[in-house]
């Protein structure tokens, strides 16, 4: 569990966290979304004691991060930059970080198995691919066996594999009960990895949802109807609060209306349907939406989308 | 896996250790030893300090002893043969002091500082530990290079050597070992002060090496008030036979190296707990 209270970071006269308040729940994957420069790294920073916030403050299990007697075992995290010495191998990257808790080497083993990483743990981290470096960094996170997680764009650079390999072990993670929170830029990784999500823009909190009720809050719910009949449907169709449109001769767009009752009114006028197919705003353009004014660098001239 | 076959009732957990874990200053210490020794400049760098000093003082008291009989009588007069055989700490303290501050700014060079302030977030361990683990490394390691390297001097000035039973010998020898160790504490301390390798090293030789130089353009009365107090001139007293008479007692030398070195933990300690990682 973490806890978010007010949490704000200034650096200089540019505010990169503002007044940012919320709670990532155990059990589920938590995306953590906002464009580049949002300030998600930040916040990831303070919630570990990296970063000393400016003002407000943040919890993990219900204690500042440098207050627990063992911190890696609370929270395990993969920060976006590489926290590596990049002369030193993996292996023994591991046994040091495990060394500061008392942890077993033959769990330093284990992670190195987990993650795949048997064959190359005694090479020099610094040869690593960006994959196998995000490997290596979500070993030193599990290191402790941590109740709660926090991943910092942990898919950057991995291959498909690699980031179906990451999600399902976050998804595996979050269902054996722990508090799993991941950054990302993209809508996309997060729809198939999160299930709640906090989405940010220029420090600031923009929505704290989960992604079903994200995806029907965007959606402007049309339903697209085929119909060799349209304009007697639409007739029937038009009211308060319903709009329809049209774009070919057959073909009706109808906002206002489930498509369960559109059928149910088509069958009362004895229309015959061709299609009937309700269309759900895409993730990605309702944070497009969300994000718009938030985006810290924009391109000077928008592609007409 | 025959291993777990001959001995199956040491089965491994398949899952983690549950046991209560904990961070201690100690298991913080067992860390930053492992880490030291799993970096190849390290050994790299402490062999060159320990050969810096023996090697230095068999070749300055060979070259002595074989240039003997060409040496002026003014050379003879300042001839000292405890020092000679000394002379490689000077080359040593440029080890020590790139070691000691690359042992912090190489983990800020490489992110590494995260990784270690997160597994111990209250981070002054890691400044104790770092400078304590140092400080017994380079101690051990530089008293013996100090003996070997007076013994070795002293075997090739041959007829001019001395022995370990002088006057002032073993406190020499032991002198340099203690300023080589404040050296390298100091260095660690500069280098999670600067945090830049170049700026840690260019600040850590601009005390030891420059500052003196540029004492020596200040107006007399002012040098005597300075120069014995920088560290360089504080570390000579510590080890040195025949000093100038401005120069520090041994253990006012010592005593104001010690200060030095203080000061730069006690600096370290206030940044690195107030700074952002």
């Amino acid at each position: 569990m973490i806890e978010a209270h007010a949490l704000t970071k200034r650096y200089g006269d540019k505010l990169a966290v503002d007044a940012l308040t919320f709670t990532v729940r155990p059990g589920v994957v938590t995306g953590f979304l906002g464009p580049n420069g949002a300030g998600k790294s930040t916040t990831m920073r303070m919630i570990l004691g990296l970063d000393q916030p400016t003002s407000g403050s943040v919890t993990v299990n219900g204690k500042a991060y440098a207050q627990h007697a063992a911190p890696l075992q609370e929270v395990g995290a993969l920060l976006e930059a590489r926290a590596v010495h990049t002369s030193r191998s993996a292996y023994n990257h591991l046994l040091a970080l495990a060394a500061t808790h008392g942890i077993a080497r033959s769990r330093v083993d284990d992670v190195i198995d987990l993650v795949g990483l048997q064959d190359v743990a005694r090479r020099r981290a610094g040869g690593f691919s960006l994959g196998m470096g995000q490997r290596l960094g979500i070993a030193s996170a599990l290191l402790a066996n941590p109740s709660t997680l926090i991943l910092d764009e942990p898919v950057n650079g991995l291959d498909p594999e690699g980031i179906r390999w990451i999600r399902e072990l976050l998804q595996d993670l979050a269902a054996e009960g722990r508090t799993v929170f991941v950054s990302s830029h993209l809508m996309s990784e997060m729809a198939l990895t999160a299930e709640h999500l906090i989405i940010v823009g220029r420090g600031r909190l923009i929505a704290d949802t989960s992604v079903a009720e994200l995806i029907r809050g965007a959606s402007t719910d049309v339903v697209v109807v085929r119909t060799p009949q349209a304009a007697q449907l639409r007739d029937a169709l038009v009211g308060t609060d319903v709009t329809v449109s049209s774009t070919e001769q057959e073909l009706l767009e109808v906002t206002g209306l489930s498509a369960s009752r559109i059928g149910e009114i088509a069958r009362d006028l004895g229309v015959v349907l061709h299609e009937l197919t309700p269309q759900h705003a895409s993730l990605e353009e309702a944070f497009m939406d969300m994000t718009r004014d938030d985006v810290e660098y924009q391109a000077a001239t928008r592609s007409a989308a | 896996m025959t291993a777990v076959a001959e001995a199956p009732t040491q089965s491994r957990p398949g899952r983690p250790p549950v046991p209560a874990l904990k961070v201690t200053q100690a298991r913080v210490f067992t860390s930053e030893w492992i880490k030291m020794r799993s970096l190849r400049s390290t050994g790299f760098t402490l062999l060159a300090a320990v050969v810096a000093m023996i090697a230095l003082g068999c070749l300055v008291g060979w070259a002595t002893n074989a240039h003997w009989a060409q040496m002026d009588p003014g050379e003879h007069a300042h001839f000292e043969a405890i020092g000679r055989s000394l002379a490689g700490v000077n080359l040593a303290q440029l080890a020590i002091g790139v070691l000691g501050v690359l042992l912090v700014s190489g983990e800020y060079a490489t992110g590494m500082i995260r990784a270690t302030f997160s597994a111990a977030p209250r981070r002054l361990p890691v400044v104790w530990a770092k400078a304590a683990l140092f400080a017994a490394v380079t101690f051990v390691l530089m008293l013996i290079s100090s003996f070997l390297a007076f013994f070795g001097g002293q075997y090739f000035l041959a007829a001019h050597g001395t022995t370990l039973s002088a006057p002032h010998a073993l406190r020499a020898v032991f002198g340099v070992a203690v300023y080589l160790t404040l050296v390298g504490v100091f260095a660690v301390a500069l280098g999670f002060i600067v945090r830049s390798t170049a700026g840690g090293i260019a600040t850590l030789f601009g005390l030891l090496l420059v500052l003196p130089g540029i004492g020596q353009v200040l107006p007399a009365s002012w040098q005597q008030h300075t120069l014995p107090y920088l560290p360089s001139n504080a570390g000579a007293s510590l080890f040195g036979v025949r000093l100038d008479p401005t120069a520090l007692s041994p253990g006012a030398g010592l005593a104001v190296l010690c200060l030095w070195v203080v000061a730069g933990l006690a600096l370290a300690a206030v940044l690195v707990k107030r700074r952002d990682a």
